[in-house]
């Protein structure tokens, strides 16, 4: 019942939003609600695996940027030459989103197999070895524009819907969102979902009873990979633009910090950490250029006084109504 | 000391937090990069841009104007958010201060698409040079290609005949190493491509000695060339093996740090400090007036001439209601630019003579000091595929 | 085969100074659990006050005590205000206080020293280059660093090996309850700890200043290859954090080097030396992960 009325709440909350945006006349509020959105079920991915199934992976941003990349040369190919010869681009979104999934599960698959095979710091460490790898490659891919990225000339097409309308696209990232969300509360409330949770707590004993510990974290691994690349994939669509700052190692620790500002392991932490955090760099940064100091000290704070972050702050303090 | 650094920039971040609202004033957005390394491009520009208004008394070619400063901290994402922000919620119809190729590039296709003017203080990528090109927007420094084109006519004019090229593996680099050889036309005794995190150049200076060339061409940017110039004295290549440089590496925050191991070396600029015109005198004077013994760099002539030449555009329209009008005015580019002569190409990138400099020692310290005109009235090559 | 030398002594240069960073780092970990992002921001500090007091008096060497207490202090006033509230909690919360401490420390250094990077003036004496080998001149400095990353590396084998601090540090990275249980005051023990890292962070960062550029973020461009040495040595190892500190800078400036040159071989000029600089990009990040998937613990693993 309590999730149903969070869910119920935020649902209302990012359904107002445009027409918020508009009456206080802050109607740039529209994309930042939408990068939100793109932001908010890239953590949600990554705490499906950081959160529910205790694996640190410090190289997300990897398939962030991989999902944009995926937008971003599929459409740079549209109506040109086919990619590689043989692959045809397209500006559709019902191909580009499922293909920037699949892409990035394949590249968290191989990722994952070899990372699963640590644990602890050392996985946070080979993660990010990997993301910096792939950044490095990104960088050096001098046919997609490089480290100076690369621009999508048009948002992907959708059933003849106007995506240059701003709120159209809002609305469409919405929609997104809210089907993800769903898929997510089904993996996180399923008997999978279980089995991760038990593994973080004691992954012998789930061995014992007879669980095959490293697949199942390689399924929930390349899982939250597609989530992210999926999340990416909608942020390319947003911005129009791919670059490899979206899979340096900086992005992926922007993820985990929406998440611990939000809750770990929380369902809706998550949703409250990305938007947190991406409220606070936009108005800080919008009032004064110091803004880095006082981001930092109100992380500080919140990790130092707060257990659980906002979520968990919200909990106690509505009596554990969340 | 300490103190007073402390007091000066509280005080700049306050008068940022609350800018002076004017009556009627017209809005500039300025998005720009202050944090991180290269927070002092960005700084250089906007002090370069706000000078120039502050000079005329708030305002610029006698329309008073707002400048609103946001960090973009070297994000796209940030530069475009920003940008949103400018367009929808502040109704900004004039925008500058980008720093950095890609922010630009998550930036202005969307900035100057909503009908919104867009002058560039320092990046301009060729994807928005030749058939991306915009009606709305302007560049008043160069085209990223030309600066390193400049290097490479320079090597050429000089008489050198093989050169060893070397820059970070990223598009900037790149560009830089095709810019160079495009003009030098020289033989190439070996092309090294060194990597963006990288702080050790010893294993390049071990090749470049091996390899023995006429003339060494470089392009590192910002901390990455500080640690390439020092490590080049130290290596005693200094002296031993001419270099030339193009701009992005002798710019004066970059020489104070470099100090005595960028002395002899040949640079290559489209702005110096010792230009002897009567609008950089001014400038000049102004900047030292204001900010005493910060050095004064190309990033900030950019910045003013930037200020300049919006002045020009409001000056003949006296606001942002007309914005055919007000490009047409800019496109004019009737302003005295601190560089000396300047117009606009087709593709509204800046035609500008290029200079050979000296980098050279005396009592005020280590600076580039004016030879001679390398280039004069230089476009870029993507003109031509510019269609507007 | 000179080159090969000097390349070696350039890798060894690199590595010594990949140690220094490490060192400090391995210990904060393997004693106090500690994942100390802001290791490179101690870095920067004492860079930034060496180089001032350096340029103020004119003298490279009074610049040296100046970072080193500069970023012992500021070591020390970091693990008593925040550190010290994160040994019982979580990585994940570690992560991002020391996260929000870069944030801090960077906008700090603006703040109080501006966004330009500064000149750190080389010591006098060792500017010039020393003929090591018959026509292999060699510069002083880069001496000078390799010599002292090799007493300190002395000098803590000492410290830990033969003092007492040293055995309870070696308790503490092999069992830390152990320590703590045996009435130890620990919470001095972890000052120390933490303020010998910051000491050697800034020693590195003072060190490099001649060489490097010093300017704000300075400290984030170290950190990942400081980690990626931890990782590999072994958390907690100091021997580990030499070894693979020594062997990084060594592979590293290699690869860098010989690389390029050894694809052309195989393949065509443009594509070896794209790939060739591609793979020594990469080159850390691979030798890590090759590392790991044979020793998951990397090589000298401390703890037991």
């Amino acid at each position: 019942m309590k999730h149903l009325l969070s869910a119920a709440i935020l649902l209302a909350l990012f359904i107002a939003l445009p027409f918020i945006a508009d009456a206080v006349g802050q109607s740039s509020l529209m994309i930042l609600g939408a990068r939100m959105l793109a932001y908010a079920i890239a953590a949600a991915s990554l705490n499906l695996i950081l959160g529910y199934g205790g694996m640190v992976s410090f190289g997300h941003a990897a398939f962030f940027g991989v999902g944009a990349y995926v937008v971003g040369i599929l459409a740079y190919h549209a109506g040109g030459d086919p990619l590689l010869g043989f692959i045809p681009g397209t500006n559709q979104m019902l191909i580009t989103l499922p293909v920037a999934m699949i892409v990035s599960g394949l590249v968290a698959l191989v990722i994952g197999a070899l990372s699963l095979r640590t644990g602890g710091v050392q996985f946070i460490m080979i993660t990010l070895a990997f993301a910096q790898m792939l950044f490095f490659f990104f960088v050096s891919l001098t046919a997609y524009g490089g480290d100076d990225g690369l621009i999508i000339s048009r948002t992907n097409a959708l059933f003849g819907l106007n995506m240059r309308n701003r709120m159209t696209l809002y609305f469409v990232t919405l929609v997104i969102a809210v089907l993800f969300f769903l898929v997510l509360w089904r993996i996180v409330h399923s008997s999978f979902g279980g089995i991760l949770a038990g593994l973080r707590q004691n992954e012998r004993r789930m061995s014992a009873m007879g669980i095959p510990a490293y697949r199942y974290k390689l399924v929930a691994f390349v899982l939250s990979g597609m989530g992210v690349g999926l999340a990416g994939a909608l942020e390319a669509n947003l911005l129009r633009f791919a670059s490899p700052d979206m899979m340096h190692w900086i992005k992926s620790g922007d993820l985990i910090i929406m998440i611990i500002l939000g809750g770990v392991g929380t369902f809706f932490g998550p949703i409250i950490g990305a938007a947190a955090f991406m409220l606070l760099e936009f108005y800080l940064a919008g009032w004064t250029e110091h803004w880095p100091l006082i981001l930092g000290a109100i992380l500080l704070v919140v990790v130092l006084g707060t257990k659980g972050g906002i979520g968990g702050l919200i909990s106690r303090l509505t009596g554990g109504r969340t | 000391m300490f103190l007073n650094r402390i007091a000066a920039a509280t005080a700049a971040a306050l008068t940022l937090a609350a800018p002076a609202l004017a009556e009627d004033a017209v809005k500039i957005g300025v998005i720009t990069t202050l944090s991180g390394p290269a927070g002092y491009l960005g700084q250089d520009a906007r002090d370069g841009l706000m000078l120039a208004a502050e000079m005329e008394g708030g305002k610029l070619g006698g329309v008073p104007v707002e400048f609103l400063v946001e960090d973009d901290g070297l994000k796209p994402g940030n530069g475009r958010q920003i940008a949103e922000k400018f367009m929808y919620d502040e109704d900004v119809k004039l925008m500058t201060g980008i720093i950095f190729s890609n922010v630009a590039g998550a930036t202005v296709p969307d900035v100057v698409a909503n009908d919104v003017i867009y002058i560039s203080p320092n990046a301009a990528p060729s994807t928005l040079a030749g058939e991306g090109c915009n009606p709305n927007y302007f560049v008043v420094a160069w085209q990223n290609d030309a600066l390193h084109e400049a290097a490479g006519a320079a090597a050429k004019k000089l008489g050198y005949k093989n050169a060893f090229v070397l820059a970070p593996n990223y598009q900037a680099g790149k560009d830089a190493i095709a810019g160079f050889k495009r003009t030098f036309g020289g033989e190439i005794a070996g092309e090294l491509y060194t990597q963006l995190d990288q702080t050790d150049y010893s294993a390049e200076m071990a090749q470049i000695r091996a390899a023995n060339p006429e003339v060494v061409f470089q392009f590192h940017p910002g901390g990455l060339g500080i640690a390439f110039m020092r490590q080049y004295q130290q290596a005693g290549l200094l002296g031993q093996i001419p270099m030339v440089l193009s701009e992005p590496s002798t710019d004066a925050v970059v020489l104070n740090a470099v100090g005595d191991a960028a002395v002899g070396v040949v640079a290559t600029a489209h702005w110096n400090r010792d230009f002897d015109n009567e609008a950089n005198k001014e400038f000049v004077a102004a900047w030292e007036e204001k900010y005493g013994d910060r050095p004064i760099t190309y990033y900030a002539s950019q910045g003013y001439d930037t200020g300049k030449l919006i002045a020009s555009g409001l000056a003949k329209t006296g606001g942002v209601d007309d914005l055919d009008a007000l490009r047409a005015a800019l496109k004019e580019a009737d302003f005295a630019s601190v560089r000396g002569d300047f117009k606009f190409g087709a593709n509204q990138h800046p035609i500008h003579n290029w200079y050979i400099l000296d980098v050279v020692k005396d009592d005020s310290g280590v600076h580039t000091k004016t030879r001679e005109v390398l280039l004069e009235n230089y476009g870029d090559s993507y003109a031509e595929q510019c269609k507007m | 085969m000179i080159l090969v030398i000097e390349q070696l002594l350039n890798g060894l240069q690199y590595g010594v100074m990949l140690f220094l960073m490490a060192a400090g780092l391995t210990l904060i970990f393997g004693i106090m659990g500690v994942i100390n992002l802001a290791h490179g921001a101690l870095y920067m500090v004492g860079a930034f006050v060496g180089t001032w007091v350096a340029t103020e008096t004119g003298s490279f060497w009074l610049g040296l005590p100046a970072a080193l207490v500069a970023a012992m202090v500021t070591g020390v006033v970091v693990e008593a205000l925040v550190v010290r509230r994160l040994y019982a909690r979580d990585h994940l919360d570690q992560v991002l206080a020391t996260f929000a401490l870069i944030l801090i420390f960077n906008q700090l250094v603006v703040l109080i020293f501006g966004r330009q990077p500064v000149f750190t003036p080389m010591p006098e004496l060792f500017s010039g280059s020393l003929e090591i080998l018959p026509g292999l001149f060699y510069p002083m400095y880069r001496l000078l660093i390799i010599a002292t990353g090799l007493v300190v590396a002395i000098g803590l084998y000492l410290l830990i090996n033969r003092t007492r601090v040293g055995m309870l540090v070696r308790a503490g990275a092999t069992n830390r309850d152990m320590v703590r249980a045996l009435g130890v005051d620990i919470r001095l023990l972890y000052t120390l700890v933490f303020g010998l890292g910051a000491l050697l962070a800034g020693l590195a960062g003072y060190m490099t200043g001649p060489i490097l550029s010093v300017q704000v973020g300075m400290g984030e461009q170290i950190l990942l290859a400081t980690f990626v040495v931890v990782v590999i040595g072994g958390l907690g190892s100091v021997k580990g954090a030499l070894v693979a500190g020594l062997g990084l800078g060594i592979v590293d400036t290699m690869l860098r080097a010989f690389l390029p040159t050894l694809l052309l071989h195989f393949m065509e000029p443009s594509d070896a030396q794209a790939v060739g600089v591609g793979v020594s990009a990469m080159g850390i990040y691979l030798l890590m992960a090759i590392v790991l998937l044979f020793r998951p613990k990397g090589l000298f693993p401390a703890e037991g």
